[in-house]
């Protein structure tokens, strides 16, 4: 007989998730339900507002991958409105892109994911001077004496022993699924401490040009952020060198630290291969070259794989009604020709209709609806967007960086390329990816720093800044890869106003409920045919959701689009 | 065991002797298997304080805010997490997942009943018996109520938690509400801003560590010591707003030369927070700082006072009722009198509206 278990909430994540799964008698889940519980209406919200705001609104969607939606909206907005913008803004938003991916991965690997694989408990049981001869063996890191161990060992004795747990408390630890010895445990948590505190220099870069971070400002037709190497208070000298600095010590941490920590960890599950899911992958691609149109310049190439196959990449256009749709058979929305039918964004709808359980509540009718995320597809398949399709998809392109670094991830590891096609090999890609992303600051702080020295200070266009210079009526469509996978903004301007403004997340990809044909989103189908040791404490769910980096309060933005007065809520 | 007593207190109070409790502690890390060199360690944590505990709940957000916090240079999250509270849960950092979490949070509402902290980020939905956010299976409008009950004090981070923020924005399709319109009979201490200053976060609770005591609130319940004053006042273009100094364009001459960007839209005069003084990020910089006007995220209803390019702040400045026109012809007017002058008109206004601000808070 199944059984069914609810993990609600699930930590470490951004946003509400929950996950309803089915086991059968050996404990090993037969289905999976993933539902978004939270919705804001952020687009309902934009309507009738200046498209020049849009970016603050829709950077708020998300304050972990901050910046992404800002970046998405101004590159919409530029497109209905036909503006290019100076050279050196492109490069600034591709080192903030770049930023923010490099410092999100970082910061999902040790703080959101580790303790799926980490046992901080263990850790106490450790010996620091094995533990010395360990990390020195795996990497060049400085910090790895056998007194470094040591210190932080007895701090964490005294931690433990305080009885306050803290983070920690209630975790699973000592679950037979943990498999690192005591001393790599020992390494791992040493480095989620170094990580927590190397984390907030990276975003350094984002304050140096946008202000702050979280939440950095962008403007539509370029940055504000002014240049001038003979300003006291523009982009100057010092706060290149600032950038330059960050962006060293950056490449260090990853190299040292995050990549060799990957693998060693990496190596100890190698034989927990679970969680592959749907092989379908989708990337929109993002770093430009030159213009966003030119999608042929993008440092991570656009395409979309299906059933595994890496001899094939087939093209991806957001633009075209039949590529991209989303549909709410299972979503707490209703549509007026129809739940099942997919809407591409320029023609969706969003009347929220809530038909789930009143709660407090045991568990929802997975039969019926049960999420606040829409269900995207691509011309009607289940996708899977974020590291693992973008490193596949460049991959089967024959990237040569990827190729390369995926060759040598495979072979420290001792296996083959169908490995990637799991819960670790998204972890993995994940890393590959950060490896490559700190690579891109260098190239994009290399690229501003040639273009200021032919004398172009030039960081914002001003043609099409007045509302007066505006067409009546303009469509636009702005996307990037945010680091969990492909966004895309679609906005329509009436007026001088937002009249309809769409967004399609990563997280709405990959968390989406099932489809009208039955279909599973990613991680319901990756969490498919996973064993749980002890499903009271589902360490196993965790790995594989985690391996996402999910983010909720994205999936679930929603809207109106077409100015339709969202209908009253109906609790059945 | 008490949740407000030390291990050392309890021995103490069994009468074991300082002696007995040190062989106690040898004992314990031959026990754990640790060498001797850790029995200091074991020793400081038994005789430790309890950190105080702190819950740390989401509702409709964008987890900006715990962001935030993980930025702070002074005091580092991690003297936070371990010497000064125990964040015994959070949706962003906690290892335990659905009931373990769940568990992990009434029993801290049980042992530390009236002691504990509740910091929430974001707010809640009151519409639709509170569909729009649902955390546990429960509405988080009932998990607040259920969580604050009990709690000695609260921290609403950020605008959504003070204000309500951009889903409170017209029309609040989700009837968004900020933390003091549920729970009315416990002290609220906001910290306001999309988000807030990572080291204005860890400050109100460094504050409470280190003096044992709430800090000081203004009339709307935030912090003196970081809000107390407009951006405006401690600007360090401040000077070019006074001498009628003002970027037109975002690409004009004077962007370069870092003039005043109030014509731009910077709602820095109606702003009271620490930006232009604290800065961001380690005081990297502060949004005026690299060319953009602030948008006033730590104000009530910020949002719906826009657009944030087009509308210009309402300035104390020669009058109370000072608009935007007025200002560039009062201000170019001053600018040729002299800066003798020019400056005695700031320092008479800045008095008066420090007199305002004291008036206020």
């Amino acid at each position: 007989m199944a059984k069914k278990i609810v993990v609600d909430p699930i930590p470490r994540i951004e946003g509400h998730l929950r996950i309803e799964a089915t086991l059968n008698d050996s404990n090993v889940i037969e289905e999976a339900y993933s539902s978004g519980t939270m919705w804001r209406g952020i687009e309902v919200i934009l309507k009738g507002r200046d498209p020049r705001d849009a970016w603050a609104f829709t950077e708020r969607i998300c304050g972990v991958c901050t910046t992404v939606h800002a970046l998405a909206s101004v590159r919409c907005v530029e497109d209905a409105l036909g503006i290019d913008i100076p050279t050196n803004a492109r490069i600034i938003r591709n080192l903030m892109n770049a930023t923010q991916v490099t410092q999100d991965h970082l910061v999902h690997f040790y703080h959101l994911h580790a303790l799926d694989w980490v046992d901080v408990v263990s850790a106490l049981k450790a010996d620091p001077k094995q533990t010395s001869v360990i990390a020195q063996s795996i990497s060049s890191w400085p910090k790895s004496s056998v007194g470094y161990f040591k210190a932080l060992q007895q701090r964490l004795v005294g931690f433990v022993e305080s009885g306050q747990l803290g983070i920690f408390s209630n975790g699973y630890w000592g679950h037979p699924a943990y498999k690192l010895p005591p001393e790599v445990n020992l390494i791992a948590v040493a480095h989620y401490l170094e990580a927590l505190d190397f984390q907030k220099e990276i975003v350094k870069i984002h304050t140096i040009f946008g202000g702050k971070n979280p939440h950095p400002n962008y403007l539509v037709g370029g940055m504000a952020c002014a240049i001038d190497p003979n300003s006291d208070t523009a982009i100057n000298i010092e706060r290149l060198s600032m950038i330059k600095k960050i962006i060293d010590d950056t490449t260090t941490f990853i190299d040292q630290v995050y990549i060799p920590d990957l693998i060693a960890i990496a190596g100890y599950y190698k034989g927990w291969l679970h969680g592959g899911g749907l092989g379908n992958y989708l990337s929109y691609g993002d770093f430009p070259e030159t213009t966003l149109a030119d999608f042929k310049t993008l440092l991570w190439p656009r395409g979309a794989i299906l059933n595994k196959d890496l001899t094939t990449v087939l093209d991806v256009d957001p633009r075209d009604a039949s590529q991209v749709t989303e549909e709410v058979s299972h979503s707490w929305y209703t549509y007026s020709g129809g739940d099942g039918k997919g809407l591409h964004p320029w023609k969706g709808e969003t009347t929220p209709k809530y038909t789930g359980p009143k709660p407090p509540f045991e568990h929802l009718d997975t039969d019926k609806k049960y999420s606040w995320l829409k269900t995207p597809r691509w011309k009607n398949h289940p996708m899977e967007v974020g590291p693992l399709a973008r490193v596949l998809v460049a991959y089967a392109k024959g990237d040569p960086m990827i190729k390369e670094t995926v060759g040598l991830v495979l072979s420290k590891l001792e296996v083959g390329p169908e490995a990637l096609f799991s819960t670790l090999g998204r972890t993995a890609a994940r890393g590959i990816e950060c490896k490559q992303t700190a690579g891109f600051m260098r190239h994009y702080y290399d690229q501003l720093i040639a273009n200021i020295k032919t004398g172009d200070y030039r960081t914002f266009n001003s043609d099409r800044w007045e509302p007066s210079s505006w067409p009546e009526e303009c469509k636009g469509f702005g996307y990037t890869e945010a680091p969990r996978g492909s966004l895309g903004h679609w906005i329509h301007i009436s007026d001088k106003k937002i009249k309809e403004y769409q967004i399609v997340v990563p997280s709405t990809w990959n968390a989406s409920p099932r489809d009208a044909n039955g279909n599973s989103g990613a991680y319901e189908s990756a969490l498919k045919g996973t064993p749980m040791i002890n499903p009271e404490q589902p360490l196993e769910i965790l790995r594989t959701v985690h391996s996402f980096d999910p983010c909720l309060a994205c999936a679930s933005h929603l809207f109106d689009m077409n100015g339709k007065e969202i209908t009253s809520v109906t609790i059945v | 065991m008490q949740s407000n007593q030390t291990f050392a207190d309890l021995f103490r109070a069994s009468g074991v002797s300082r002696r007995d409790f040190l062989k106690f502690c040898s004992l314990t890390s031959v026990y754990l298997g640790l060498s001797p060199s850790m029995v200091p360690s074991i020793v400081q944590a038994m005789e430790h304080k309890p950190r105080t505990p702190v819950l740390w709940i989401h509702g409709l957000e964008c987890t900006c805010c715990s962001e935030s916090f993980i930025r702070s240079s002074h005091p580092t999250i991690e003297d936070l997490l371990f010497n000064m509270i125990s964040l015994d849960y959070d949706d962003v950092l906690s290892a335990a997942a659905g009931n373990q979490l769940e568990d992990a949070r009434r029993k801290i509402m049980k042992e530390y009943k009236g002691k504990y902290i509740l910091a929430i980020e974001g707010n809640a939905s009151t519409k639709d018996d509170g569909v729009y956010c649902m955390v546990g299976g429960d509405s988080f409008l009932n998990t607040l109520k259920e969580t604050a009950a009990d709690a000695a004090a609260i921290i609403a981070w950020g605008t959504c938690a003070s204000f309500g923020c951009v889903q409170n924005a017209d029309p609040n399709p989700t009837g968004a509400a900020p933390v003091s319109d549920i729970i009315k009979d416990k002290p609220i201490i906001k910290v306001p801003g999309c988000p807030p200053i990572s080291e204005v976060m860890t400050g109100v609770i460094t504050h409470f560590h280190t003096f044992g005591t709430l800090p000081e609130l203004d009339r709307l319940g935030r912090p003196k010591a970081f809000y107390k004053t407009r951006i405006h006042d401690k600007c360090y273009r401040r000077a070019f707003f006074d001498a009628g100094m003002f970027v037109r364009s975002f690409d004009d001459d004077a962007t370069r030369k870092g003039w005043c960007l109030y014509k731009m839209g910077c709602k820095g005069p109606t702003t009271y927070n620490a930006c232009s003084k604290i800065q961001w990020n380690g005081g990297t910089s502060f949004p005026i700082g690299s060319g953009h006007p602030c948008i006033g995220c730590s104000e009530p209803h910020f949002w719906d006072r826009g657009p944030f390019y087009s509308r210009l702040a309402e300035v104390p400045f020669l009058g109370s009722d000072s608009n935007a026109d007025k200002i560039g012809i009062v201000a170019v007017g001053a600018a040729a009198v002299g800066a003798a002058a020019h400056a005695a008109v700031t320092a008479v206004k800045k008095a008066k509206s420090d007199k305002l601000d004291n008036d206020k808070a």
